[in-house]
């Protein structure tokens, strides 16, 4: 009696198992691709790679599901579509949104700050830390004790041992 | 002393920047379209579809353009006070509503107040890509000859009505 019950648990927990593992089995289908050209999306996506996604502003327009980055990349593949160079629809953009909208920003007065800083500030800490070490070697250097001050140094040791052993 | 000092000094010097680093937002990307002419369009009304408006149409006046959604819930803190200003008759304020379905943009008029001169309808997004519309409620000053020459981008407030919008649509008001 027993014995059967264990028989159909044991039945029961091997059909829950290999129930768990209908899942692996895979039912998915391989991903759709979005774009019904992809010759244009490809475009679109080296293009948008590039650009910051102004509601999130540290995704760029590819990786954003914003509703802006969605709007954007329609418009982009319109203008692709349009025959339009990739620098006309990059400048579209800019003309619309500033250079904020570039991760590679242009050099130009406003932005000197921004790429030259590091640079500015890289030379300025290695100048002091130059600066810091000769003066630190001078200083090491001009330790020169005289004979007497030697001997002084030796006795005050000395006197130490001695205070230790007592 | 000067040791002890520079350090105190160059710390000083990153508190500053820090300090104004805390006031900026940086959601208020400046526009490139400042003291440039305001992109045309040509649009369906909201209220009477078959109504085009047109931006030449505003040729000659100081007008304001706000851009708004019914599905936008900043654009509900600001809306009371772009009645208030539509019934002092200062400045024409021109609804832009982006993005957004006719018949709840229409009901959300009804049951929040309608400042607008006309409202238009953009119902893709695109007038709102030409005019670098990217965080609704957003609203443009646009002088007499068609050049924009403020942009509020979120919802407009008291303090940024009495201290930029309305002394600058007053100043653009008395040019030719």
């Amino acid at each position: 009696m027993v014995r059967q019950f264990n028989g159909v648990m044991k039945a029961a927990a091997l059909a829950f198992v290999l129930f768990l593992l209908i899942p692996l089995t895979g039912w998915s289908k391989e991903a759709v691709p979005v774009a019904e050209n992809p010759e244009v999306e490809k475009r679109m996506l080296l293009l948008t790679e590039n650009l910051r996604c102004l509601v999130c502003q540290n995704e760029t327009i590819a990786d954003s599901r914003a509703d802006f980055s969605n709007d954007i990349r329609r418009e982009i593949r319109e203008q692709i579509k349009a025959n339009k160079t990739d620098q006309e629809i990059i400048q579209f953009l800019v003309d619309r949104y500033g250079d904020f909208v570039l991760y590679d920003p242009p050099i130009k007065p406003t932005t000197f700050l921004l790429w030259f800083g590091p640079v500015i500030l890289f030379v300025f800490g290695l100048g002091s830390l130059i600066v810091y070490l000769r003066r630190r070697r001078v200083q090491i250097e001009d330790v020169s004790l005289s004979q007497a001050q030697l001997e002084e140094a030796e006795a005050l040791l000395n006197e130490d041992k001695k205070g230790k052993n007592v | 002393m000067m040791r002890y000092l520079i350090p105190l000094f160059a710390f000083m010097v990153l508190a500053a920047f820090l300090l104004v680093g805390l006031t900026l937002n940086p959601r208020q990307v400046p526009s490139p379209l400042i003291d440039k002419p305001a992109p045309k369009f040509q649009l369906n009304h909201l209220h009477q579809p078959e109504q085009i408006m047109s931006s030449d149409e505003n040729l000659g006046k100081v007008w304001m353009l706000n851009v708004w959604a019914s599905w936008c819930v900043a654009c509900r803190d600001e809306h009371p006070l772009l009645v208030q200003l539509a019934r002092t008759g200062i400045v024409p304020i021109y609804g832009l509503n982006y993005k957004d379905e006719r018949n709840t943009a229409l009901q959300w008029l009804k049951r929040y107040g309608d400042p607008y001169a006309i409202s238009i309808v953009d119902p893709d997004g695109k007038v709102g890509i030409d005019y670098g519309v990217y965080g609704v409620p957003e609203t443009y000053v646009i002088d007499k000859k068609g050049i924009i020459r403020h942009k509020q981008i979120g919802p407009v407030t008291v303090d940024s009505l009495e201290k930029t919008i309305i002394p600058l649509i007053k100043e653009l008001q008395q040019q030719a």
